[in-house]
């Protein structure tokens, strides 16, 4: 193969690899907006809580940080405990913002409730930047030094014809996937996601034909939350790298992801983060590497100067 | 309209109260500055330091290093027959946190003397609030040469005891032009930091100067954990070096993710790479790097073997270049105050302004009209995740 072609492919594995984070997340933007017309702007700091999350976990089943005997098998369980436990502690944590931060305003006008996702995500960035209090059997807060993710699975890099491939990128990309494919059965398939959807149609004639529409908006911001520390775990592994401000960027570009792709629309919000995962990746590498950051939110605006539905916006009528 | 004249007498209020906070901020800065602190009471040394963050370690050695100086200071009597005590704010390596607590340490604190910070974006930061209050900066490592300077003008009340970068840029180029006698190097930098744009640009032209080609010239920002753009762009240019002048944390993740994608070439850096944390976080992947730092602790110079020997026993475990450059920045300040004719800020300044051949462990410092050190640098190589010592650069 061609120089210029292997860059390119390149190119194209670094971009999804970055890409199915960024739809990961905007999964969870997408759920609740369907349902609530809420942009849940600390969406981005529960993702960084799931990092922080799995990061303690992976901690207490290998004190000392070396993977006990590493066997392919033993690691492997490892890595499903810790992701599945970190789903579990942030899906929780949703639960908990819900009901203590959200729902008390729901009557309320929408920027309300909007100013309050403000402060919950403000809340989160600078609570973990605390020192550690003594009485935590864990040391929590971390505070704002950066830590350092435990490598969960052993890290195998192949190289195809010049590209270089890890194991991360093909389980990221799978995981992924699976959980996308997961979560669009349950929006489609069981009676929840009928539900889910019927409360994102109108939520008080829902009401009225008796589904509970607190329990489902309950659930939505529970299945958001661990798809999103789903995300965190799958970015944290290669790029190991976790600090208190982290969700910060990651959540202002899914919810960009989740604009051009049609907000409130479950494939727009796979489709927008991986397109806005290549396209930082192939600016950044044919034009200025200081425009990476630029260009989700150039996109942002020609998403709603020109396109302000995003992409799915028409093509699926039926919103989550 | 009720509701605003109800806010009217408040407002009013608020601006008086404001109003008198102000004169008592600036009573308090006339009296420093006149006077300095109480006699009898404990000289105050303030340090601003990034004690946790990206960069926790420089804030942490340095801190070790002014924290040594000290003690031995007082332990031969203090200074003008006072004790010294030394005040450290911890800035979470934060711009505005620096200025912040720059502002809390001259305002409420009154010390005599500043030092601080290692990284030269925060000590920017710094610098104008030790001009505007007249309290003499010290700062141990930074080496952006902006730093100690007003637009053209020299700050009056900030100086360094390390080296510039313009020096250590060009010395770097040298040493991959005539030394190693590479031809195609390429730059990744910091965008958003003024240390490492700075230390780009000087590397950058004098390596061309050399003859030699940069074959790319890329940029990431602090904080970024994904710098494969980059680098696929950097690796198809087939260099046979890439200059990262950043800080440690980044660094050790931009060379994990160079070896991931198989481009096994040297990094090569600055003085910003110095921590223990880098070789942590690399975890092998820098071996055969080079990069430029202020001195060895391998040294066998009388003055590097006695401080290492001082730093070891009261801390275990070897001082790096920021807890040397601490130490020296201490006892430049100490030293000086002892000269001065008074604690007040302009008598000290004119003391540390006056520093010549002061015998420093980081070498001899003698403070030119632009308030910088004129000093040697060494280059070290990375063997089995330590800075081996490889050659020293004098200054021209």
């Amino acid at each position: 193969m061609s120089d210029a072609l292997v860059e390119l492919l390149q190119h194209l594995v670094n971009g999804l690899s970055v890409g199915t984070i960024y739809a990961l997340i905007a999964l969870g933007y997408t759920m609740v907006y369907g349902v609530l017309k809420l942009i849940n702007f600390a969406h981005g700091d529960v993702y960084m809580v799931g990092a922080y999350a799995g990061f303690y976990l992976a901690d207490l089943l290998t004190p000392g940080g070396r993977a006990a005997g590493d066997g392919a098998a033993g690691a492997m369980l490892r890595a499903l405990v810790v992701t599945a436990g970190a789903m579990a502690i942030c899906g929780l944590l949703g639960y908990l913002i819900e009901r203590l931060a959200y729902r008390p305003l729901r009557g309320q006008a929408r920027i309300t409730s909007l100013i309050t996702a403000i402060g919950v995500s403000f809340l989160l960035e600078y609570g973990f930047q605390l020192q550690p209090w003594g009485f935590m059997p864990i040391p929590f807060p971390p505070g704002p030094s950066p830590r350092f993710f435990p490598e969960l699975v052993r890290r195998a890099d192949w190289s195809l014809g010049g590209v270089s491939i890890s194991n991360y990128d093909v389980i990221g990309l799978a995981v992924a996937l699976a959980l996308m494919l997961g979560l669009q059965f349950v929006v489609f398939r069981t009676r929840f996601g009928t539900a889910m959807r019927a409360v994102s149609f109108d939520p008080q004639v829902a009401g009225l034909m008796g589904i509970p529409v607190n329990r489902i908006i309950s659930w939505t911001f529970v299945l958001g939350s661990a798809l999103a520390a789903a995300a965190a775990i799958l970015n944290a592994v290669p790029r190991p790298q976790i600090n208190p401000l982290f969700g910060l960027m990651p959540g202002l570009k899914a919810f960009v992801a989740a604009v051009l792709g049609g907000i409130g629309s479950v494939p727009g919000a796979m489709v927008g983060g991986l397109v806005l995962g290549l396209a930082e990746e192939f600016v950044a590498a044919y034009t200025l590497s200081s425009l990476k950051d630029a260009i989700a939110f150039t996109v942002l605006i020609l998403v709603l100067l020109f396109r302000p539905e995003g992409l799915f916006g028409r093509v699926t009528v039926e919103k989550v | 309209m009720h509701r605003v004249r109800g806010l009217a007498p408040l407002a009013l209020l608020l601006a008086l109260a404001a109003c008198e906070k102000r004169k008592a901020a600036e009573d308090t800065v006339a009296s420093a500055a006149a006077s300095g602190p109480a006699a009898g009471a404990q000289i105050l040394i303030g340090h601003v330091a990034s004690l946790t963050g990206n960069e926790a370690t420089f804030g942490d050695s340095t801190d070790k290093g002014i924290r040594l100086a000290v003690d031995e200071q007082n332990a031969r009597g203090g200074i003008k027959g006072r004790q010294l005590a030394v005040k450290t704010y911890d800035d979470q390596g934060k711009q505005e946190e620096a200025s912040l607590v720059t502002t809390r340490l001259v305002v409420d604190d009154k010390v005599s003397v500043l030092l601080g910070e290692v990284a030269s974006k925060r000590s920017l930061a710094m610098a104008p609030i030790a001009d505007q209050y007249q309290v003499p900066m010290v700062t141990p490592s930074s080496t952006n040469p902006k730093v100690t300077k007003d637009g053209d003008k020299v700050r009056p009340y900030v100086f360094r005891v390390c080296y510039l970068d313009p020096f250590q840029g060009a010395a770097m180029a040298r040493f991959a032009r005539d030394t190693l006698k590479l031809k195609r190097v390429a730059v990744l930098r910091d965008v958003g930091n003024d240390y490492s744009v700075g230390l780009a640009d000087f590397f950058l032209s004098k390596f061309k100067e050399l003859g030699g080609e940069i074959v790319d010239d890329q940029s990431y920002k602090a904080g970024d954990s994904d710098f494969k753009a980059q680098l696929t762009a950097i690796k198809r240019k087939k260099p046979e070096a890439i200059f990262v002048p950043g800080y440690y944390t980044e660094v050790a993740l931009i060379a994990r993710q160079t070896r991931e994608l198989g481009l096994t070439v040297p990094l090569m850096g600055g003085d910003g790479w110095e921590s223990s944390k880098l070789f942590e976080i690399a975890r092998g992947a820098l071996e055969g790097s080079y990069f430029s730092n202020h001195y060895s602790p391998d040294d066998s110079g009388p003055r590097i073997v006695e401080f290492v020997k001082k730093f070891q026993a009261r801390y275990g475990g070897v001082p790096d270049s920021m807890a040397a450059l601490g130490y020296d920045a201490a006892r430049v300040a100490m030293e000086a105050m002892a000269r001065a004719r008074d604690l007040s800020g302009p008598a000290i300044r004119d003391a540390i302004a006056a520093t010549k051949g002061f015998a420093g462990v980081t070498g001899v410092i003698t403070l030119d009209a632009e308030h910088n050190a004129v000093k040697p640098l060494v280059v070290l190589k990375i063997e089995g995740n330590a800075g081996k010592y490889v050659a020293t650069v004098q200054p021209d």
